[in-house]
């Protein structure tokens, strides 16, 4: 009896086989989604944390004092931007065609250099003020939000970097797919951040 | 050079930290001399350390749970001990420095490096098995979980030797824990030991999630998974909905400590209360991670042990998504007093009095489970129902503290303490002890010894009510926690009462660790050739006993709750197909232990502020990951003469036992 032929109905199960599949992208790509889940929790523990904090500004300047508008909207035009091209990336990685990928990666990298750049900047400035995180509660979380983005953002480049590498070397494989989808992924995940940090810290704290 | 890190930070003057590195040490040359003398370095590297087979790395959890369990108790009883001692003129032989390092080590090392990876070790044998999966979704990010909490247990047991430890209590609540208050590394270990192993259970709450959702065996149903599964599957929404919150507070704590700012300082605008709302915001979904899955194991023991399919798995599985949900909305409780108002604190309590409701519906559920069932008293079967008798008197306490009026009392007295024991002693310890049992012969191919098992539940069971009521006395005349040191001469009495009661748990460890080493002597005569030693009632049972690395040869296909027991009452459960197909598996890779031991260092850099160290292994951390990203060589096919190879060496010691179901089930009888 042990030994016995199994029925027909048994052998269907071969076919879920490719679920096990370790490098299947469509359960790689859920995972991401799981973990972008994650740091949205991080990152909404940091904004109520800078909701909280925002009025305490202990005898230093309020964010109406230090923000500039302009600046920052240039840099919010970069980093939509690089969204855009981003998706260019993706299109070009569907059409199989790895020079066009490849090119607008690049794109998408210098507009993310030039939105990391900027935001240097501002807290450079910001520092030499006297203005630093040290200062006051409020600019403590402001400098954190912001800057925990910013991270973000230098930790994307940084992949878009392998990314381009590896499409590079390898082509447009499965495996390569999978990870430009989740970089993009990524990618517009911290754009719609960085909207939420735009209008909560920057319009807000200036209509304040 | 060495940033803070001087020869001073040894504490060569301290004899009680001296004499336990020296036993360390002893040990530790021990076991390397026997790695040596019986060649099993290799062994060793390329069989567990290695490994990304998620039975392994649960072994590998538990043996390091299990570690934690002695450190953390010796923690324990010294403290039992100063009390028991350290009344009047008596100062007992634990200087408050040191007292306030051991209680706060010990709430560290218990939560989070005792239960939390003895839970996770459980869920990484049983899930996978359960669910009639071949591994995990994400094998080497698994691998790579369990060595980033192995970092973390690292720098807390190194704080024992180099520096200190904290001495805030296991909350590290500011403004005592920012650098005016602890200007020591103490808070430093704590902070970046519980972010490494915070990051590896968030990487293992998405993976195992990922895993429940789509590496099911074909045909099972969200609603036909096996309970502790479910249970499993709520702990891991509440892992990665809830560990974020605490690696952004400790991370803004980190910030006031290294970069001066002020998010919970008393100076410019900080607020201490913000870290306490954010910690518990954490905190308590914490707890729910810790019970749930104790919960699921409960409920497998007493379904199986009675023969009987678990009553109301439907509202089972509800009840646990409603204390999922209200775990989420009642982290105020710990802070009534921090004054927040009628109205809010009402909120609280009363949706912490609601989470008795699901609570109680799954203590229904276990009795009438029970009721007019075959109850076989097994060494598992006895710590579901001590759970069930010492959780109730814990869910009461628990209900009585909800009461803010009650809680302005009693906040902070030993009455908490004892609530909370009750709670985590009584509900997670004893569930992860039944599940021990439950699943060693599972995992090892043999079962553990009966009586020296019951010796050991019963030795904890009275520990436990001896060591903790007292305490709730105490709550009651006014004893606060973390004294190391009282005037009250009616305290006394009960402070020794208790200390005797942790003698008794002591005894009860003591049990537990002879089972383990006298069922090993004895393991072939506790051998499980069947692979089904209980009369099991779910798909890990219905492969062999250790499984082969694949799991299964063939995927089963499920129709039902209780899959295994329906492919056994259908004659289904051991049919052998005529040819196998090849199984893709995932390679070993040591890019995981690498990471996690650079996780390590870099921690280590950081607490005594050694950047060049920091930065290093920093990068050194993401260069491993590229490279590991660069690997294209990852998995294999296992080819249909292996796996046939691998099955002829356990279909025919099963024959005879699946032969006759009836037989099968009275020999069981018998041996329980």
């Amino acid at each position: 009896m042990s030994t016995a032929i199994l029925d027909s109905q048994h052998g269907v199960s071969q076919a879920h086989d490719h679920d096990h599949d370790h490098d299947s992208g469509d359960m790689t790509v859920f995972g991401f989604w799981l973990y972008l889940m994650t740091d949205c929790i991080l990152f909404a523990s940091v904004f109520a944390t800078y909701a909280v904090l925002v009025n305490h500004t202990a005898g230093g300047p309020s964010g109406k004092d230090i923000f500039e508008l302009p600046y920052v909207l240039v840099e919010t035009a970069l980093l939509l931007v690089s969204s855009c091209t981003y998706g260019m990336a993706m299109l070009a990685a569907h059409k199989a065609d790895k020079g066009k990928t490849i090119a607008w990666l690049f794109l998408t990298f210098l507009c993310g250099l030039g939105f990391i750049g900027m935001e240097i900047n501002e807290f450079h400035h910001l520092i030499m003020e006297g203005f630093g995180p040290n200062r006051s509660a409020f600019l403590s979380s402001f400098f954190t939000l912001v800057g925990m983005h910013g991270l973000h953002v230098t930790a994307g480049l940084v992949w878009m970097v392998v990314m381009m590498a590896q499409v590079y070397s390898r082509g447009l494989t499965p495996q390569n797919t999978t990870r430009l989808s989740c970089l993009s992924l990524f990618w517009h995940f911290l754009d719609i951040v960085w909207i939420c940090v735009f209008t909560v810290v920057y319009l807000m704290g200036v209509a304040q | 050079m060495f940033g803070l890190l001087t020869l001073k930070a040894v504490p060569l003057d301290v004899p009680i930290v001296m004499g336990t590195l020296a036993v360390v040490a002893l040990l530790g040359l021990a076991v390397v001399a026997a790695l040596t003398y019986y060649r099993k370095w290799s062994y060793l590297w390329t069989e567990w350390l290695t490994s990304v087979d998620h039975k392994k790395i649960g072994v590998m959890y538990i043996f390091v749970a299990m570690i934690m369990l002695l450190r953390g108790f010796a923690d324990a009883i010294m403290m039992r001990g100063q009390l028991a001692m350290a009344e009047g003129a008596n100062h007992g032989f634990l200087p408050p420095e040191h007292y306030d390092q051991i209680f706060t080590a010990h709430g560290v090392i218990m939560i989070i490096f005792m239960a939390m990876p003895f839970m996770v070790g459980l869920m990484n044998i049983a899930v996978p098995l359960q669910i009639g999966a071949r591994d995990v979704a994400f094998p080497f990010l698994n691998s790579l979980s369990f060595w980033l909490f192995v970092a973390g247990a690292i720098l807390v047991n190194l704080s024992l030797g180099v520096g200190e430890f904290a001495r805030t209590g296991w909350v590290a609540y500011p403004p005592l824990s920012e650098l005016g208050y602890s200007p020591g590394v103490g808070v430093d270990y704590y902070i970046w030991a519980l972010q490494l192993s915070g990051l590896g259970t968030l990487l293992t709450g998405v993976n195992f999630l990922v895993t429940v959702l789509k590496m099911r065996t074909p045909g099972m149903k969200l609603m036909q998974m096996p309970i502790f599964t479910w249970t499993c599957t709520f702990t891991n929404i509440l892992i990665v909905a809830s560990f974020p919150i605490l690696t952004a507070t400790l991370a803004l704590l980190s910030l006031d400590r290294y970069l001066d700012m002020h998010f919970f300082t008393n100076e410019l605008g900080g607020n201490a209360m913000m870290y306490i709302n954010l910690f518990w915001a954490w905190g308590h979904p914490e707890v729910y991670i810790l019970i749930l899955p104790a919960f699921g194991i409960f409920s497998e023991v007493i379904s199986t042990f009675t023969g009987k399919r678990l009553f109301g798995y439907t509202s089972m599985v509800w009840a646990t998504a409603a204390i999922t949900v209200l775990g989420f909305v009642v982290w105020l409780h710990h802070f009534f007093t921090m004054g927040s108002g009628a109205n809010v604190n009402a909120f609280f309590g009363v949706a912490t009095m609601i989470i008795s409701i699901p609570t109680g519906v799954k203590l229904f559920n276990w009795l009438f489970t029970i009721f007019r069932g075959r109850l076989h008293f097994t060494t598992p079967v006895l710590w579901t129902l001590g759970f069930m008798v010492t959780f109730t008197v814990g869910g009461m306490t628990g209900v009585l503290l909800a009461v803010p009026g009650a809680d302005y009392v009693l906040h902070n007295s030993l009455f908490l303490i004892a609530h909370f024991h009750n709670t985590i002693i009584g509900g997670a310890v004893f569930g992860y002890l039944a599940g021990f049992t439950f699943w060693f012969p599972k995992a090892f191919g043999f079962k553990l010894d009966e009586r020296l098992g019951k010796c050991a539940f019963w030795c904890w069971i009275t520990g436990f009510f001896v060591a903790f009521m007292p305490l709730y006395v105490l709550g009651f005349m006014g004893m606060t926690r973390r004294l190391n040191h009282y005037d009250n001469p009616l305290w006394h009495p009960y402070l020794i009462v208790a200390f005797f009661g942790a003698v008794l748990i002591f005894c009860g460890i003591a049990f537990q660790i002879a089972q383990i080493l006298v069922s090993i002597k004895n393991r072939d005569a506790l051998r499980d050739h069947t692979g089904d030693p209980w009369g099991g009632r779910t798909l890990e049972w219905s492969t062999s006993s250790p499984p082969p690395f694949y799991n299964f040869a063939q995927l089963p296909t499920v129709h039902a709750v209780d899959a295994f027991h329906e492919m056994k009452e259908n004659d289904t459960a051991y049919l052998r197909p005529a040819s196998y197909s090849p199984i893709h598996m995932p390679k070993n890779t040591a890019a995981g232990l690498v990471i996690g031991l650079i996780g390590a260092v870099f921690g280590f850099a950081m607490i005594w502020h050694i950047w060049w160290m920091a930065g290093l292994s920093f990068i050194g951390m993401v260069a491993t990951f590229i490279v590991r990203s660069y690997n294209q060589d990852v998995d294999y096919y296992v080819q249909p003469d292996e796996i046939e190879r691998i099955e002829n060496q356990r279909f025919p010691r099963e024959a005879g036992h699946s032969h006759n179901r009836a037989q099968h089930a009275q020999q069981l009888a018998q041996e329980v």
